[in-house]
């Protein structure tokens, strides 16, 4: 019985399947979206698997249409979800904004590919990073997790559905192309063994002024309701008053833009995961994420197994950005080594937080292949 | 017809004045709406209306319902996914010329396509007021704006006949000028099982009518008077009259599967 039910677990299967799968287990209901290499297969496995749980798949017209349909739907309640790769990735940048500004829970998967433009549709690259962080306009908070492996690919999946709900933040699952088509051996968790998070919402029998955008304290979620459901009140994408109606109000500006940017900051601990492996007496230490990680690991241990003292953080939280981590590596790291697939995006956030106490270079490739451990083995080479 | 008392208390009277210029038809518009959605008896809490950017926009947030006031252009991609989250509630779009036929115009003829059961109400005032009145694609040949200095060149839409031509159930035309059937031409909209379109010719004095000898709102409604036809009469005017004249009224309908109706089918579909 135990090993049958085990064995209906384990599965062979890609990223993107995983990411499905996470994303029916999480509970999501609506999903649109537009298709777009290497992401497709998320579309197409929750066209398939979305009705057959009362759920909802809609292929729209373009990105924009998808981002606004799931915006819609999230509203009504339900949880939503789109993916893309990094053209329509720029097409929603305007609704991720939309999103940000009206704290409108939402998952939007990015399966990197090669850039810009159209770029190398079929190959993988991690160059959205900046624009995972800054893509839509103004200052507004996001969260983007990034996932290294089949496996994870679910269990981020799972954790961008409970940060976007119970923090009413859109949150980007930023994959690669690597990780997103790569075929891995994985044992499915139980559904119990789960823990999911709800948005908050009102209580049911408020009375009174019903104010959506309100908080008791500065860190507090404003507990919005789902339209349908009796409260009459106003979303907009203008900067709004706690009543959910437009306001030019310095002061009431400052405090909303404020707010929304406290509300994932003062939670940094709990957002940012970070893998570290072999930091205790490291000198060099490799920093990567994503498909390019997967490297990084093999070249720690290859380099470890001539006795080089080299460390690894793999961060699966790329923003907000894992400032504490750094402060707090050990005083021996002499240089941090970022390994990633574009010119430097992270590399730079690995410089300012250094502050002058380890060097940082990094082993940058912009070719449309995975990094390979040689590359970063023969830069470990170069600098000890 | 109910009391404009009985329609205040569907209103946010604490929002009012209203951002609208003296003259401008928008107001027209708003009550003939709420008017349609009492008529029907629609409960207040099954009504959601989405508006998208431009000063027809901010009619939602004159509402005494839950309202949405998204980005410009994608008020229909939300109402969308509000009608797919939940069939149950009347989902309105109330929009302007320039969002759903310039920025928005790709979502307009989609929706139209499936005929998913959304009301469209457009407050065409052919020209982009909140910006300052630049041309839109419902201005004139010929006419001024702001962008168009030397008379608009470009061709405008007829967007009933886009409506129709999409896939819509139902797309009808009417004026502000024309506002005591109004009411009753959005109700039929809303009641419609499907996509409706209701496009309404309103003025927008400020710009569009002081670039255009008609620089006060009783002069555009006095136009929209002397160029709308109903549908029949219409009909009978020669090709080159039909030039200079729009018809009014319903101006086409017909029974098609609904979207989120067929999509619930699909559901026990792929249950089976």
């Amino acid at each position: 019985m135990l090993l049958k039910d085990v064995e209906s677990r384990i599965r062979f299967i890609q990223g993107n399947e995983a990411c499905a799968e996470a994303a029916l287990a999480a509970g999501v209901r609506f999903f649109a979206g537009y298709p777009i290499t290497p992401s497709s297969e998320i579309a197409e496995i929750l066209s398939k698997r979305l009705p057959r749980v009362g759920g909802k798949f809609m292929q729209m017209e373009d990105e924009i249409a998808s981002m606004g349909a799931i915006l819609g739907a999230s509203l009504a309640g339900t949880k939503v979800m789109t993916a893309t790769s990094g053209p329509g990735f720029s097409l929603k940048q305007e609704l991720i904004g939309f999103a940000s500004l009206c704290e409108i829970p939402c998952v939007i998967v990015n399966v990197q590919r090669g850039g810009p433009s159209t770029g190398l549709p079929t190959a993988p690259a991690q160059g959205d990073v900046m624009q995972s962080r800054w893509g839509t306009h103004g200052d507004h908070p996001i969260i983007v997790l990034c996932p290294s492996s089949v496996r994870e690919m679910y269990d981020l999946t799972i954790q961008a559905f409970n940060l976007s709900e119970s923090l009413r933040n859109p949150v980007i699952l930023l994959a690669d192309e690597v990780v997103g088509h790569i075929y891995e051996k994985i044992e499915l968790p139980r559904p119990e063994e789960l823990r999911l998070l709800e948005r908050p919402k009102p209580q049911k029998d408020f009375k009174g002024k019903y104010l959506p955008f309100a908080v008791s304290h500065p860190t507090q979620i404003p507990r919005i309701a789902n339209f349908g459901e009796g409260f009459h009140f106003n979303v907009t994408g203008l900067i709004h008053d706690v009543d959910g109606f437009p306001t030019d109000n310095p002061e009431k500006t400052e405090l909303l833009i404020t707010r929304l940017h406290e509300k994932i900051e003062s939670r940094v601990r709990e957002i940012c995961l970070v893998e570290s492996q072999n930091l205790l007496d490291a000198s060099i230490v490799l920093c990567s994420y994503g498909a390019t990680a997967r490297s990084a690991v093999y070249a720690k241990n290859e380099a470890r197994r001539v006795g080089k003292k080299v460390g690894l953080l793999r961060l699966k939280t790329l923003w907000p950005f894992a400032d504490f981590i750094f402060d707090e590596l050990n005083p021996n790291v002499k240089t941090v080594i970022v390994c990633e697939m574009n010119r430097g995006q992270i590399l730079r956030e690995v410089q300012r937080t250094s502050r002058g106490r380890f060097k940082v270079t990094g082993v940058n490739t912009s070719r449309g292949t995975l990094i390979t451990p040689e590359e970063i083995l023969k830069k470990i080479e170069s600098i000890s | 017809m109910k009391a404009l008392a009985e329609l205040k208390k569907y209103l946010r009277l604490d929002k009012f004045p209203h951002i609208w210029c003296a003259g401008c038809g928008n107001g027209i518009i708003l009550q003939s709406f709420l008017r349609a959605v009492l008529d029907l008896g629609i409960e207040q809490d099954k009504l959601i209306v989405a508006s998208g950017i431009g000063c027809s926009a901010r009619a939602v947030g004159y509402l005494n319902y839950d309202t949405l006031h998204t980005a410009h252009g994608r008020a229909i991609p939300f109402a969308t996914g509000i009608k797919m989250a939940k069939p149950e509630l009347t989902v309105a779009v109330l929009v302007g010329d320039g969002d759903v036929s310039a920025i928005g115009a790709s979502h307009f003829i989609h929706a139209a396509r499936r005929n998913i059961d959304i009301t469209v109400v457009v407050f065409n005032n052919q020209n982009y007021g909140m910006t300052g009145g630049q041309n839109s694609p419902t201005t004139c040949v010929k006419d001024y704006t702001v962008t168009t200095s030397y008379g608009s060149i470009d061709r405008p839409f007829d967007l009933c006949e886009l409506a129709r031509a999409a896939g819509a159930g139902y797309a009808a035309r009417s004026t502000t000028y024309h506002a005591l059937g109004l009411p009753k031409l959005i109700a039929d909209g809303i009641t419609h099982h499907g996509f409706s379109l209701i496009e309404v010719i309103t003025g927008c004095p400020t710009y569009y009518g002081r670039l255009n000898k008609m620089e006060d709102g009783e002069k555009m409604l006095r136009w929209q008077r002397d160029h709308a036809v109903n549908l029949k009469q219409y009909q009978t005017l020669s090709g080159e009259e039909k030039e200079t004249k729009f018809a009014i009224g319903l101006l086409h309908t017909a029974q098609k599967p609904e979207y989120s109706d067929e999509y619930l089918k699909l559901i026990q579909k792929a249950r089976a």
